[in-house]
This record gives C-alpha cells, sequence and structure tokens, in this order.
C-alpha cells in the first residue's frame, strides 16, 4: 500500500493534463504554430514554479518523507545525444500530439487508437536499446 | 459556479502550478519526475534486459512509476466521464485556418477525428501515420535520456543544460514536422486517411 500515493498523484497528474487539454493533438498544433500561449503557459508556469522550488530546496535542504536528502542526478555532459534524441523525439510528438505521459492519458479518456502509438513507442525504445552502441552519444 | 469552473477547460497557470506540485510531490517521496522511463521498465518487465544492457536493470525499483502510470489512465478516464462538459476545444482561429488547409477539421472534441478516429486507424495510411509517431517518441525519448516530464519539467526545473538542449532538440523536430513534413503527410491524402 507503500505505492497508493503514487496512484493517486497519476489520477492528479491525469486530469490535470485532460482538463487543461494538454493531451490534445490541437494545443500541440497551436504551440508548433505559435498561435496561442496556452501551452507556453503550462509549461512555462510549471518550470517557473519548479526552478524556485528546486532553488529553494538546495538552500533549505529539506529531508524527504523516509529522511533522506533530495538529490537530483545530473545528466551526463554531451550535445549529440540531446539534440539528435530530442529532434526524433519532437518529430514524433507534433506528429501524434502526445508525449509518453500524455498518451496514456488519452487511451484512458476513450482514444483507443493512442494504444497504436503507446505500442509502437514500447518497440522504439527496444529498437534504441538495440542499436544505442552504434549511435553518436 | 464552482462546478462550472471545475466542467470548462482549466486554465493554463492552474495546470503548471500543479505540473510543479506533483513534482516536487515525488521529489518528497524519494522520486523523480520521468515519465518515459516507463518504456525502459516495461521493456525490462518482458526480460529484454537479457539481452539487452539498457534494460537490464531491477525493474521492481521502478515500480512506483509504473504505478503513476496507471494512475494518469484512470485520471483521463475520470476527466472524460465526471468532469467534463462535453463542449469542443476552443482553439485559435489561425490554427483552425491552417489545419483546414491540410484537410483536418476544426475541434469537436480534444482530437482529431483525421487522426484517431476508428476510420483513420484502420486504414494503412492512418495506422502508418500513429505507428511511425509512437517509434520516434520512444526511440527519442531514449536516445535524449527523457521526454517532456523528465527533460522540460524536472530538468528545466533544476538549470540543466543537457535538458536545455534536448528541449531544444524537441522544438526542432517539432517545427520540422509541422512546417516541412506535415504538408507531404496530410495533403497527400486529400481523401480521408
Amino acid at each position: 500500500m507503500k505505492l497508493i500515493k503514487f496512484l493517486l498523484l497519476g489520477i492528479l497528474f491525469g486530469i490535470v493534463m485532460a482538463k487543461s487539454e494538454a493531451v490534445s493533438w490541437f494545443r500541440i498544433q497551436e504551440m508548433f504554430r505559435f498561435q496561442s500561449f496556452h501551452m507556453y503557459g503550462i509549461i512555462g508556469t510549471a518550470v517557473l514554479v519548479g526552478v524556485s522550488g528546486v532553488a529553494l530546496i538546495k538552500k533549505l535542504k529539506p529531508r524527504d518523507f523516509s529522511g533522506n536528502e533530495i538529490v537530483f542526478n545530473a545528466k551526463k555532459k554531451s550535445y549529440y545525444r540531446y539534440i539528435l534524441g530530442g529532434i526524433i523525439f519532437g518529430l514524433g510528438w507534433a506528429l501524434t500530439g502526445a508525449c509518453p505521459g500524455p498518451m496514456v492519458v488519452n487511451i484512458g479518456y476513450g482514444f483507443f487508437s493512442m494504444i497504436v502509438v503507446f505500442v509502437f513507442s514500447l518497440v522504439g525504445t527496444y529498437f534504441y536499446g538495440l542499436i544505442k552502441n552504434r549511435l553518436p552519444h | 459556479m464552482l462546478s462550472t469552473l471545475v466542467y470548462q477547460s482549466w486554465p493554463w497557470w492552474f495546470s503548471g502550478i500543479m505540473i510543479a506540485c506533483i513534482m516536487f510531490c515525488l521529489l518528497y517521496f524519494g522520486q523523480s519526475f520521468g515519465f518515459s522511463a516507463n518504456l525502459a521498465t516495461i521493456c525490462s518487465m518482458t526480460g529484454l534486459g537479457k539481452k539487452q544492457e539498457l534494460f537490464n536493470f531491477d525493474w521492481k525499483q521502478q515500480s512506483w512509476n509504473l504505478v503513476f502510470l496507471m494512475g494518469t489512465l484512470i485520471g483521463g478516464f475520470i476527466a472524460n466521464n465526471f468532469l467534463s462538459d462535453g463542449i469542443p476545444i476552443q482553439i485559435a482561429a489561425d490554427t483552425i485556418k491552417d489545419l483546414q488547409k491540410l484537410g483536418i477539421a476544426a475541434p469537436e472534441s480534444l482530437q482529431p477525428n483525421e487522426l484517431f478516429g476508428l476510420d483513420a486507424v484502420f486504414s494503412i495510411k492512418g495506422f502508418l501515420i500513429l505507428a511511425l509517431g509512437g517509434l520516434m517518441i520512444g526511440f527519442g525519448a531514449r536516445y535524449a535520456g527523457g521526454c517532456t516530464s523528465g527533460h522540460a519539467i524536472s530538468g528545466l526545473s533544476n538549470l540543466q543544460w543537457p535538458s536545455l538542449l534536448a528541449v531544444i532538440g524537441f522544438f526542432i523536430g517539432g517545427l520540422i514536422m509541422t512546417y516541412l513534413l506535415f504538408p507531404f503527410i496530410f495533403r497527400s491524402l486529400n481523401t480521408p486517411l
């Protein structure tokens, strides 16, 4: 039952993403066409609150619920993987109007065709594992 | 009053604050917000780790994230069935005009029928579009080491350069798709997908 809190957070995330329409292909198109502030507002607010909160955590060093220090795992420094991987991800994001979280929200919402996107995102993940040693990182 | 506020579309600022709060809750519970890790976890669960090092980890460490995924599924269901007024989403008039040129009608629900309707999914072209999109999302997310939640939200909040690079990459890819590839993908399908 230790996991129930994560279920509740997931439910909250799903509801918020659906109700703010961040899971909509149309909203993602608005964003990539720079025709609405909506998605920029969502991501911008989240990052703004996020940056302030993370700075506060680093300064005050509060403990987490099990008494451990809150650590942020720094990503490895490099260029290729972030730019190239990012571009490939972005192509898929614009095409389907969904990133991994919203895919699942959409399936729950009743857009069952998103199951195709989800299943193939697993295939894509597997495929990356298959050829990763041959890619620039 | 309150009920209308709940049923209509939620404002961007509220959504942004809530997303950040969810990230903080996960930090408090000793985890970090990154949704696409689930895709690797599911690959690992199927036993692929015996063959490939990328999936060779103890997936049970990630079970919290899979439970979070189950929650998002339920959240989507609740949003549609209990918190919705059924009014089509309001998007910018310019976007509607641009999309009509590509053969995609103004929104009647959250998603365009031309892409996600049953007719589309069961046509070869429509299926390929969704499949190819999924492939690129899964491949790109693992290659870049994270998706929108891991890089754009968690990573940028921690002012990590790699995450900024990844987000720039997301946008380059999105713009190439929208401006350069959409005309070929959609206009050539003058009849339904």
